[in-house]
């Protein structure tokens, strides 16, 4: 392997072998790996061809957890250290969870970081861990199909996911030994395989009700370029809320009292569920309760009846529609195609009702359940390298507006929503008090005005400003939002230069100590050396930094730099290699960052040459 | 050459510095710097590189948000000629244009409780953009002559247009809401 990456300066490197990578759709109800292979994306099934994978773990004590099938048939026997639809509680604080209430059986308890623990028999788990469980077990199906190690992952969140809980997804990835290469949103996904599948251009409609989740997404599709232009959506809408429902209506008409026995609450969203699939074909269903005393109550549930259940659910996913085609400055009329995701869209009360939104009949042609896994293997196998000159770009969006907290619990917002990401914005507040000397900054996501209508995100304080006249500190916020649509936030006062800054985490999240520990409390961790890990993981990094200038230089070094220059480069070059080859994990980082402080100008200049490549030669008329 | 991150927006998407701009043609130059500088398109590149490309895009977003409305683009126009246009501070507005907003407020609040209130909604609608039009037109107008007195008039239009621009957001909200 090492020799491999040996090659004269000046030299192009050879073509290095292909890496994996993989697509995870992680889903309320269900989840997925897919993976691009001889240039075809497509899921990858479990030993007994099962390509879903229920998002069900089930906590036993002094056991290893257990993840889906087996998982899911003893849910309803052992509700208590059986999680089911874990991703409606990502990065949500212990109040929301209380709001999400009685539809939950289990016990929940107050975590050190505003995040809720979940009490089962193998101790307290955390939603991220339950969501690390399911991750791993994808990872495994993936590791064991491909022959080998993983490189990366792209891993699929809602589109109206907010920061909270996509740090909690990608902590989730973290924790199960993934390096993420990307949180990619579903509808974007969803698109890319369709988009490439159809070879389409023009305006999509990507209509996603999954199991917990609904997203509405407005794309362009032009020359392989995927410009999200809208997206709203609601993250807590879903079939779960129609299983809820029906479980609720089979268990007034039986006359249980759920609070009594959370059996039959389990039991009967199980049931609801299986009826649910039922009346997606006949017009009526039987559907039974047993009550705590063992009587039966059964009953017949039409599709009338049904639908009067499921239709309120149902509309609530009309007014983001409305809200999408106006924010995209776009009328129904202007859309090109209407896709459905997620498995919701298979009830045709769900299909009738986005037909009838958009005026058109939806596209259905890819397995609404599989679309997102494929498309994010796509994307998977872009970043890691694979296919370093595809056309393909996705520019997304961020679904919330970011802001801060200003006199009166008002928001100031820095971000708009649905700005393209990645994004920077700053803006100057003054102080307010005379000799002020630290100023608290209250970062918060969501479009209302007030303070306690929005989510929390972050606290941090500014201190050390330099006593002035109230009015005259003058103090930048500067929001960034990376391709993630993850939040970093810093602050400086600008005559004195005092700075602060945060990357957004801690509202609802883990803390950074909290998931070194929980990877050092991992039995798979704890079985692998952790100086062994880091060399690799230095040595793995080198080389993609080797292979980066290496690359660099056969490209622009004999155009962009003087002899000299190009020397020193060349040094470090041989130095990092060197190192490389040895067994000091520190030294390889040092190494990393000589290399990278030595083309810092040389990166400066290969951009600056990059703006008259991309705007040279082109007539508008090439494009439209 | 200047370095990309010293570049204003529209060097940065090669156009002249000016208020008319062709809208499609910016957005082909939109997708060609995106093709160029997106860190997707980076992800194998170098440490230093992929930060630049991060800092990058973040600029050809903020310069496509800012040159594609023409509100936000005359706001940046006035602030690279030094005029800042103080919509947070300061308060004077021409006595005309504020009797005509407060009645154009009026008779949103009138409509909103109104029988037929989506109608008044679009008729209030209409006549905020076409308000909106004519001082897009006379702001290319001023903004294209340098003298002081253009540059007071520019930055008073983009000032009213900023209010008639949140005038017509409500309006569109309310329609929305249904």
């Amino acid at each position: 392997m090492a020799l491999l990456q040996i090659s004269e300066p000046g030299q192009s490197t050879a073509p290095h072998q292909r890496r994996l990578a993989v697509g995870i759709d992680l889903g309320t109800t269900n989840s997925l790996v897919a993976c691009v292979r001889s240039g075809i994306a497509d899921t990858l099934p479990d030993d007994e061809g099962r390509h879903l994978l229920p998002s069900v773990v089930r906590y036993l004590a002094g056991a290893d957890a257990s993840v889906g099938e087996a998982a899911l048939a003893v849910a309803a026997d052992d509700p208590l250290n059986t999680v089911a639809s874990v991703k409606r509680l990502m990065g949500r604080g212990l109040d929301d969870v209380k709001r999400l209430g009685g539809a939950l059986p289990y016990e929940f308890a107050p975590g050190d970081s505003g995040m809720p623990r979940i009490r089962t028999a193998a101790g307290l788990v955390s939603p991220v861990e339950v969501s690390a469980e399911i991750l791993r077990s994808l990872k495994r199906r993936a590791e064991a199909t491909l022959g080998g190690e993983l490189s990366g992952a792209v891993i699929t969140v809602p589109a109206y996911f907010d920061d909270s809980q996509r740090q909690a997804t990608k902590d989730a990835g973290r924790l199960a030994g993934l390096n993420v290469l990307r949180l990619l949103n579903e509808p974007t996904a969803a698109a890319v395989a369709y988009g490439l599948d159809q070879k389409a251009e023009g305006i999509f409609a990507i209509y996603d009700l999954g199991g917990g989740t609904f997203d509405i997404s407005i794309l362009r599709l032009n020359r392989g370029v995927f410009e999200v232009l809208a997206t709203a959506g609601d993250s807590a809408l879903g079939g779960d809320d129609m299983d809820h429902a029906i479980a609720d209506w089979m268990l007034r008409q039986a006359s249980v009292d759920v609070s009594a026995d959370p059996y039959a609450a389990r039991r009967a969203l199980r049931d609801a569920r299986v009826a649910k699939h039922a009346l997606s074909q006949a017009a009526e269903t039987l559907v039974r309760v047993i009550r705590p005393d063992g009587s039966i109550w059964q009953g017949l549930l039409t599709r009338g009846e049904f639908e009067a259940l499921v239709d309120p659910i149902i509309e609530r996913t009309v007014a983001p529609c409305r809200r999408v085609l106006r924010d995209a400055g776009i009328t129904a009329s202007d859309v090109s195609e209407v896709v459905l995701v997620g498995g919701s869209t298979r009830m045709p009360r769900v299909r009738e009702r986005a037909a009838a939104v958009f005026g058109r009949t939806p596209l259905t042609d890819i397995d609404p359940d599989r679309v997102v896994a494929i498309g994010a293997a796509i994307q998977a196998d872009i970043l890691v390298g694979n296919k370093p000159s595809d056309e393909m770009l996705l520019l997304d969006v961020i679904p919330l507006s970011l802001g801060i907290e200003i006199m009166g619990g008002m928001v100031e917002k820095i971000i708009a929503r649905n700005s393209t990401i990645p994004i920077a914005k700053a803006q100057d507040f003054t102080t307010f008090k005379d000799g002020q000397t630290a100023m608290a900054i209250h970062v918060v996501q969501g479009e209302r005005e007030l303070v306690s209508d929005c989510r929390s995100l972050a606290r941090f304080e500014l201190r050390g400003i330099p006593p002035m006249v109230a009015g005259a500190g003058r103090i930048r916020v500067t929001f960034q939002v990376d391709a993630d649509g993850l939040l970093s936030v810093s602050a400086q006062e600008q005559t004195s230069g005092v700075a602060s800054s945060v990357t957004v985490k801690p509202s609802y999240g883990l803390s950074d100590d909290e998931i070194e520990r929980m990877l050092r409390d991992s039995i798979a961790y704890a079985r692998e050396d952790s100086a062994a890990r880091d060399l690799r993981e230095q040595q793995v990094e080198a080389d993609r930094v080797l292979d980066a200038v290496e690359a660099a230089l056969a490209a622009d070094g004999a155009a962009l730099l003087s002899a000299s220059e190009r020397q020193e480069i060349e040094q470090e070059l041989s130095r990092l290699r060197a190192l490389r080859a040895g067994a000091d994990a520190a030294r390889i980082r040092e190494g990393i960052a000589a290399l990278d402080r030595a083309t810092r100008e040389f990166a400066a200049r290969r951009m600056d040459a990059g703006i008259s490549k991309a705007l040279s030669g082109h007539r508008l008329d090439e494009f439209n | 050459m200047r370095a990309i991150v010293e570049k204003n927006y529209f060097e940065l998407f090669g156009l002249p510095v000016g208020f008319d701009l062709d809208t499609a043609d910016l957005a082909v130059r939109y997708r060609e710097l995106q093709r160029q500088f997106h860190p997707d398109r980076h992800a194998s590149s170098t440490g230093p590189e992929r930060l630049l490309s991060l800092q990058i895009t973040a600029r050809i977003n903020q310069g496509f948000q800012t040159l594609k409305e023409p509100l936000a683009r005359g706001r940046y126009l006035l602030a690279l000629r030094g005029v800042n246009t103080d919509e947070e501070t300061d308060t004077s507005m021409d006595p005309d244009f504020l009797v005509e907003q407060m009645e154009m407020r009026e008779s949103l609040d009138e409509a909103r409780q109104s029988a037929n209130r989506g109608e008044r909604l679009a008729r209030l609608a209409s006549e905020t953009s076409k308000l909106l039009r004519a001082r897009t037109d006379a702001l290319a107008e001023s903004l294209s002559g340098g003298n002081p007195e253009s540059l007071r008039r520019a930055r008073e239009l983009v000032r009213e247009m900023q209010f008639l621009a949140k005038l017509a957001r409500e309006v569109e909200e309310l329609e929305e809401a249904g």
